[in-house]
């Protein structure tokens, strides 16, 4: 019998610790698929970062290190530096990129590192239990903003793509959504992009992916895709936001 | 050979490159500048790579990338960005991955000055960030000093897979002395199998310091611990006229040069002192320092802080001498000529004490 559809190589056999209809499933194996195309999992080395893809180690089938909150691009950096010739990537989410690691992702993007950031967006901290982001949204409801999130003086949603997009060393810049197939489809495409010309030394490449967190928004898998689709593609739209110029 | 007059800092950054290192990540402050500002122009003449990071934290955590993709690899700061750094240094000690970190100290607290102090000397040597770590530490008190032990540095890191700190301070690394240059080891360094190179051929490496279940954590703990006690073999340490000494001044670094001359000027007027000066902070070379306070009646730490040597001392004595401090801080150095008079005044109030057995 043909074998249709399996594991990627570049993911472990391990159970993931995550909530039933996070999307966060979705997105490592889009990055181990991507990976497997390649064909460069024994020449990647990722960076896990702290909050709900700590444990990410546990998952891709490849070099892993793990970084202190928010120092993702940092390590990377100086894993890079070190092996030019390999491929590197962080896996980040909102909490860790966009509040403490601010500084990280903007330099990183700054000095044009050759290396890829996947950037997994659901407007809140999951692993500690939905405490407001830089990334949540206004009037949303979250631990640490019960009567919902106002622009004074709690601040505005992050839009990080576009702000890391003015950098002149950023290489390629896309906000995708894995809320439905099609949408899917097109995030492999933006991470196998980022992956591709990291590969050939363009500069910084960074995909953020609009993901769900059913458990902290205290919604449904199916509602929480729904709810993505009405509040956060509105205020985060999606598309590719840089591109490097053809040569 | 021949020997070079050259500033400390300068010398260190020589010595780091001939010890093998191909990286630095770091950020400016002083007085360590002369560090990166010399490996800026030197590393890439040798292939190597020099970041200047968007902060301390951001270097640190490099250091963290690069050390554990198996690279020799440091970075150099002073006082509060030493601070900065604690975060990085606990996971890279947690995570055990070899580096060295040079700490030029300066006058504390805050942001406090650019003069030289040793008012870091509990968070070089207890761990300084959070939790159960330690760092080697290892404190140079000569231009030549600092280049020999920049490469011990980057072998005792390899070696125990831990963070060796150098410490250092403001005068150290602005004075010029002349030193001289060993010849580049071309011997190969350690095989590193646990770092992360891409996993071809072999089963994925991890670099990590997350323990989430409570025995494992406590047995890495217990892990880390049974290798700082294995580093007590490491200690080292100077005497200079301790053999019959029944005061013995106590410093390190800089202060140290300060206390030897006090030594030579006390002896001139019969008073029988010598010098113990620690040059591995951690670990601390206890009886060493035990043995050359044997015929001590008292002990005089002489330090730029307003107390953190001494307590080790008295810790490390037992509490069988009478240890005193000496301090000044805040930028400002010690003299000859106080710590002198304080030597006289433990001696006259010593009137009467009977030599001890052993040194009659």
């Amino acid at each position: 019998m043909k074998t249709v559809y399996d594991r990627p190589e570049t993911l472990t056999s391990s159970k993931t610790h995550y909530c039933p209809g996070c999307t966060h499933g979705i997105i490592h194996r889009l990055v181990a698929e991507v990976i497997d195309e390649l064909g460069v999992r024994e020449e990647t080395i990722g960076v896990s970062p702290v909050g709900c893809s700590v444990l990410a180690y546990n998952y891709f089938n490849v070099d892993m290190q793990q970084a202190a909150h928010g120092r993702a691009p940092a390590v990377a950096t100086g894993i890079k530096r070190v092996h030019p010739q390999k491929i590197v990537f962080t896996y980040q989410g909102d909490g860790d990129l966009a509040a403490i690691g601010t500084a990280e992702i903007v330099h990183v993007a700054a000095r044009g590192e050759k290396i890829t950031t996947i950037f997994v967006n659901n407007t809140i901290y999951g692993m500690t239990g939905g405490q407001m982001a830089p990334t949540t949204l206004l009037n949303q409801v979250s631990m640490t903003s019960p009567e919902g999130r106002t622009a004074i003086p709690q601040g505005y949603p992050i839009r990080v793509s576009e702000m890391l997009a003015t950098l002149d060393g950023a290489a390629y810049i896309a906000r995708v959504s894995v809320h439905n197939p099609q949408e899917v489809s097109k995030a492999k495409q933006a991470i196998k992009k980022a992956f591709e010309l990291q590969m050939a030394g363009i500069g910084f490449t960074f995909v953020e992916i609009l993901s769900t967190c059913p458990t902290n928004w205290g919604y449904t898998p199916k509602e929480s895709l729904k709810w993505l689709v009405d509040n956060m593609i509105p205020v985060y739209p999606l598309g590719v936001k840089k591109m490097p110029e053809e040569r | 050979m021949a020997k070079v007059l050259m500033k400390g800092n300068e010398a260190l950054g020589e010595a780091a490159i001939r010890a093998g290192c191909r990286y630095f990540f770091g950020y400016p402050i002083t007085p360590q500048n002369e560090i990166p500002q010399y490996l800026a122009k030197h590393l890439p003449e040798v292939g190597g790579v020099f970041v200047q990071a968007e902060s301390e934290i951001a270097a640190i955590n490099m250091v963290y990338g690069a050390a554990g993709a198996g690279a020799r690899v440091m970075t150099s700061s002073s006082g509060p960005g030493i601070s900065l750094k604690q975060e990085g240094i606990s996971y890279i000690a947690a995570a055990e991955l070899p580096c060295v970190i040079v700490n030029m100290q300066r006058g504390g607290p805050g942001l406090g000055g650019i003069q030289p102090a040793q008012s870091d000397y509990f968070q070089a040597v207890k761990g300084g960030g959070h939790g159960d770590y330690k760092l080697l530490v290892l404190a140079p008190a000569s231009v030549q000093e600092m280049a020999d032990l920049m490469e011990k540095a980057f072998d005792l890191a390899d070696e125990y897979r831990n963070p060796v700190m150098i410490l250092g301070d403001g005068i150290l690394g602005q004075m010029m002395e002349a030193v001289e240059f060993k010849e580049e080891k071309k011997t190969s360094q350690m095989e590193k199998p646990w770092a992360t190179t891409g996993a071809k051929g072999r089963k994925p490496n991890l670099i990590n310091s997350l323990f989430l279940d409570p025995l494992e954590l406590e047995k890495h703990n217990l892990h880390l611990q049974q290798k700082y006690d294995r580093m007590a073999k490491e200690v080292l340490w100077e005497n200079y006229k301790t053999d019959d000494a029944e005061l013995v001044l106590v410093g390190y670094g800089s202060s140290a040069r300060i206390a030897k001359a006090v030594v030579d000027q006390a002896r001139v007027q019969g008073i029988k002192a010598g010098l113990f000066r620690p040059i591995s902070l951690f670990p601390f070379p206890k009886n060493a320092l035990q043995e050359a306070c044997k015929c001590a009646h008292n002990v005089l730490t002489v330090e730029m802080s307003l107390g953190q040597l001494v307590e080790d001392v008295r810790y490390n004595l037992e509490f069988k001498v009478p240890v005193h401090l000496y301090g000044r801080v805040g930028g400002m150095v010690p003299t000859t000529r106080a710590v002198l008079e304080e030597v006289k005044r433990l001696v006259n109030g010593d009137q009467g004490v009977e030599t001890h057995e052993n040194c009659l």
